[in-house]
């Protein structure tokens, strides 16, 4: 077999689990099994697409960032495995597979394999509140935004731990720095979701995407008359989701020339691709909740319905949701391939005095905003 | 701040940049002694690619050893060639006919130019884009082309010999390095808007490894890491050789001494060098590329030669002491970057790790010509 | 004070040139070439390994085996062999081959041959499995390549 001794160990026991669970979960579901109440099945249902969807995404958001980086670079990226290299990613995660699970000696045990862990499950968890479609939720959770936020400060803690229980000199100095970078843009980020959910009034993700029902100047990025500043907030909320992932060019924690890989040096096959896998799902989140906060979520910007099958494509739904979140993530992508990395002083600069500063900024004029409007509007109203 | 952090924390440890490491372009092995994220001290440690090229220069004759000038600094290897021939060709008294001049003098540009474009695409791509180096080998390779098309190699060119050159260039050439010069100079303002101007990378060059001007005498250091630091000294304006008191060109000089003005530094001399190819090839003479009476066996007369010229790193000298045999007594050469390096333990000493990799790639490094 | 907000525009514009730049390339055509799809044609004076030149009417190598370019090899990558038979009045060449893993391609050999006896091919595609795959007996290669 490819698998090698360990990994075979490891998976096992899952692979029987999902062996014998599955059949009995379809037959359950099928025949309507009473001891399985119907929201249960449902969760169980939306649970296992979010975490094919999460897998997925890791696999071909990679295959994504090849090309997107060797068109920018004037030459072709995968083209060799299947059309277009569409089958590079399958082929890449059987031989992380493939590959012995090493653990070098002197590290932690525990920390050293729980570490990629804690970077990929908040993130999956994460998903069950988002809101691709207006009944595509899979647990519409009232708190829904404050949720991801807590699960997201879980993340900067697997670096951490995969950094210092790894052992290697390399790995422990960018730990300390991705912690550092981590803590500053988390202060940003949470101001500006602040601002938003004062202005929302609601933390429910579907409800917010609800709220900018319409037309494209619906949107909350365009809704000026909350906040002049709304444009700089998604801008803020952005730059920071970016410094959150460790993307770059705030990727001091596996600077590649310097650090050889940082905090993932000492990971060999699977262990690498977890990590891997919980970056690119961080990514998915970050851009899932700019296109909700700001961009309309599933909304489509024209202002009319559509019948037939045109409708299929135009009206709300998660094709305009999945629609704006790849258009984020290629951002993300094109900004990666073209700047340089920051220092860690830039870096922390940035935060601590231009983005804490603008983004309290946006704090104060929201909240004069949303006293002063409606006088404002009868002012403007009453004058013309 | 390195002073307040190195007096609250008493421990140091030991990080080996070893022989293997992405951003020390060669086997070049660093012994980092770091606080922190400071550098508290650091000791290059070279010879590992030492190929003993002085010790075959005794046993191989003159013209034998040609090959190794080019293997020295395979980057910029037409400099090399043109310092080790002059410096025969002003033992032996031979003379070089214009037309070969000139076609040094223009191939020798079209080198500096190509080993500028890889240093600029490596420089930043140790700092974390990884973009500017596909555009810069893209323009690289229309050079390798038009070099190869001539003397037959793209990068460790054996292409000189005493008294003129092997080959002629052709119609061909002159076209395409006219094309050459146009396309790249409609490219080089996109550098300078995608690199140079980027607020990132101003943030990490200005005001970042500082080397003084006594520093740079006191070690040594020649080429643009002097010229960044506000001397004007370039051998084909303060010792002119070959043909080029006949062209007119600048050279650039920067005094901030950071690594921001070795930058600037080595993009000037990129649109300079242009300049002395449009020149050359608009002055070309006719006529034939090798004396008429080469002389079949080298045999300098006894004595003890030096020159020296600008290569794309500095100064790169030869000292030849002859027997009258045909073979070198001694055969020394200096490299340029040798001396650029050992500046770089005085100069990190205090400065965050990956500011201190910004210095090593702003001095220009290519460790085969240091351990020859 | 007045640097913080120039940094702040004038940075924000230098990123979003840069972003602009990087566009324009991406929806240029690449520039690389699918080897080994496509494969390049070498110019005329590339240097491969050297190879003997046949004389056009007998065939037979112009090689004299005056030795020059053995002894002009900086790195002794030729050995020459050759006999004088009876009656004849020059050597004729008996073996003639090339270490090419030492070779620097320098063209000592070629430049000192004053017969036109060995020029450089157009070889580039040489992967081998053993070192002993590149040494190259000339001789042989020419009898093979005239038929």
């Amino acid at each position: 077999m490819f698998l090698h001794t360990e990994t075979r160990r490891i998976l096992t026991p899952f692979i029987i689990l999902g062996l014998v669970a599955t059949p009995l979960l379809a037959g359950g579901l099928y025949v309507g099994w009473p001891l399985v109440p119907s929201e249960l099945q449902r969760i169980i249902i939306a649970v296992v697409a979010l975490i094919a969807f999460a897998a997925g995404n890791a696999a071909y958001l990679v295959w994504l960032e090849r090309k997107v980086a060797a068109h920018i670079q004037c030459r072709i990226g995968p083209k060799e495995v299947g059309p277009f290299g569409l089958i590079q990613p399958l082929v890449d995660g059987i031989k992380l597979m493939s590959k012995q699970l090493l653990v070098p000696k002197g590290v932690d045990p525990y920390l050293f394999k729980v570490a990629p862990l804690l970077v990929l499950v908040p993130a999956v968890m994460s998903f069950v509140t988002i809101p691709f479609s207006e009944n595509l939720v899979a647990r519409n959770i009232d708190i829904g935004l404050l949720m991801i936020f807590a699960f997201a400060s879980v993340n900067v803690m697997g670096i951490l731990l995969g950094g210092w229980g790894s052992a290697n000199k390399y790995a422990i100095i960018s730990a300390a720095r991705a912690v550092s970078q981590n803590v500053a843009y988390e202060i940003p980020m949470l101001i500006t979701v602040i601002t938003m959910v004062m202005v929302t009034h609601t933390m429910n993700l579907n409800e917010i995407v609800m709220q900018q029902d319409g037309s494209v100047l619906d949107w909350y990025i365009f809704r000026l008359t909350t906040s002049p500043l709304m444009p700089v907030a998604f801008l803020i909320f952005f730059i920071c989701s970016l410094a959150e992932t460790n993307r770059a060019p705030f990727d001091l924690g596996e600077a590649e020339s310097e650090l050889i890989a940082g905090f993932h040096t000492e990971y060999a096959g699977m262990g690498f691709g977890v990590f891997f896998m919980g970056e690119y799902a961080n990514i998915v989140i970050g851009n899932s909740l700019a296109v909700i906060l700001f961009l309309g979520g599933w909304q489509s910007p024209l202002g009319m319905e559509f019948g037939g099958w045109l409708g299929f494509f135009l009206n709300d739904g998660i094709l305009w949701f999945l629609a704006k979140l790849y258009v984020l993530i290629f951002c993300v992508m094109w900004i990666r391939w073209t700047y340089p990395r920051t220092t860690l002083w830039g870096l922390l600069n940035l935060s601590w005095k231009y983005l804490i500063p603008i983004s309290l900024l946006n704090l104060l004029l929201t909240g004069g905003m949303i006293k002063l409007w409606p006088y404002l509007k009868t002012l403007i109203m009453g004058a013309s | 701040m390195s002073e307040l952090a190195r007096s609250q924390n008493q421990e140091t440890f030991v990080l080996n940049l070893g022989p293997q490491h992405p951003a020390t372009h060669g086997v070049l092995r660093v012994k980092l002694e770091m606080d922190g994220e400071y550098i508290a001290k650091s000791e290059p440690v070279l010879g590992y690619i030492h190929r003993m090229h002085e010790k075959m220069g005794e046993n191989r004759t003159w013209a034998q050893f040609m090959p190794n000038t080019a293997r020295l600094d395979y980057l910029g290897a037409l400099s090399y060639n043109q310092g080790y021939v002059k410096v025969v060709e002003q033992a032996a008294g031979i003379e070089v006919p214009e037309r070969a001049e000139y076609i040094r003098v223009i191939t020798v540009e079209l080198n500096r130019i190509a080993s500028h474009l890889l240093w600029f695409g490596a420089f930043v791509l140790d700092l974390g884009g990884f973009t500017p180096l596909l555009y810069a080998f893209d323009d690289r390779e229309q050079i390798l082309d038009l070099l190869e098309s001539v003397t037959g190699a793209r990068l460790t060119f054996c292409y000189f010999r005493f008294g003129g050159l092997y080959n002629d260039i052709d119609d061909d050439f002159i076209t395409g390095t006219k094309a050459f010069i146009k396309r790249l100079r409609k490219r080089m303002p996109d550098y300078h808007n995608l690199v140079t101007n980027n607020i990132i990378l101003t943030k990490r060059l200005k005001d970042i490894g500082i080397l003084s001007t006594e520093m740079c005498r006191k070690y040594g250091a020649t080429g643009p890491v002097l010229r960044g630091s506000g001397v004007q000294y370039d051998v084909r304006k303060n010792e002119p050789y070959s043909v080029y008191p006949e062209f007119d060109f600048d050279v650039p000089v920067y005094s901030e001494c950071d690594s921001m003005a070795r930058y600037m530094v080595r993009m000037d001399e990129i649109e300079q060098s242009m300049r002395i190819v449009e020149q050359a090839l608009e002055k070309l003479p006719d006529g034939p590329i090798m004396p008429e009476k080469a002389p079949k066996i080298i045999k300098p007369a006894p004595g003890d030669y030096y020159s020296a010229v600008e290569a794309a790193r500095g100064t790169f000298g030869v000292r030849i002491v002859s027997d009258g045999t045909n073979k070198a007594y001694r055969l020394k050469l200096r490299s340029p970057t040798f001396s650029n390096l050992s500046l770089y333990g005085e100069a990190s000493e205090g400065m965050l790790l990956a500011d201190a990799l910004a210095l090593m790639g702003s001095l220009d490094l290519v460790i085969p010509e240091i351990d020859r | 004070m007045s640097g913080y907000f120039k940094d702040l525009f004038g940075g924000t514009k230098s990123l979003a040139v840069g972003l602009g730049i990087t566009f324009k390339y991406m929806v240029k055509p690449v520039v690389t070439l699918q080897y080994p799809h496509e494969s390049l044609k070498m110019s005329a004076r590339f240097r491969g390994h050297i190879e003997l030149i046949g004389d056009e009417e007998t065939g037979a190598p112009k090689c004299v085996s005056c030795g020059m370019c053995e002894r002009g090899c900086p790195s002794n990558c030729i050995t020459i062999t050759s006999e004088k038979p009876e009656g004849a009045k020059r050597k004729v060449l008996t073996g003639y081959t090339l270490d090419f893993t030492r070779c620097s391609l320098c063209g000592q050999c070629v430049e000192s041959c004053k017969f036109g006896a060995i020029t450089f091919s157009k070889e580039y595609n040489l992967a081998g499995p053993r070192k002993e795959a590149y040494i190259f007996d000339l001789k042989k290669r020419l009898e093979e390549k005239s038929g």
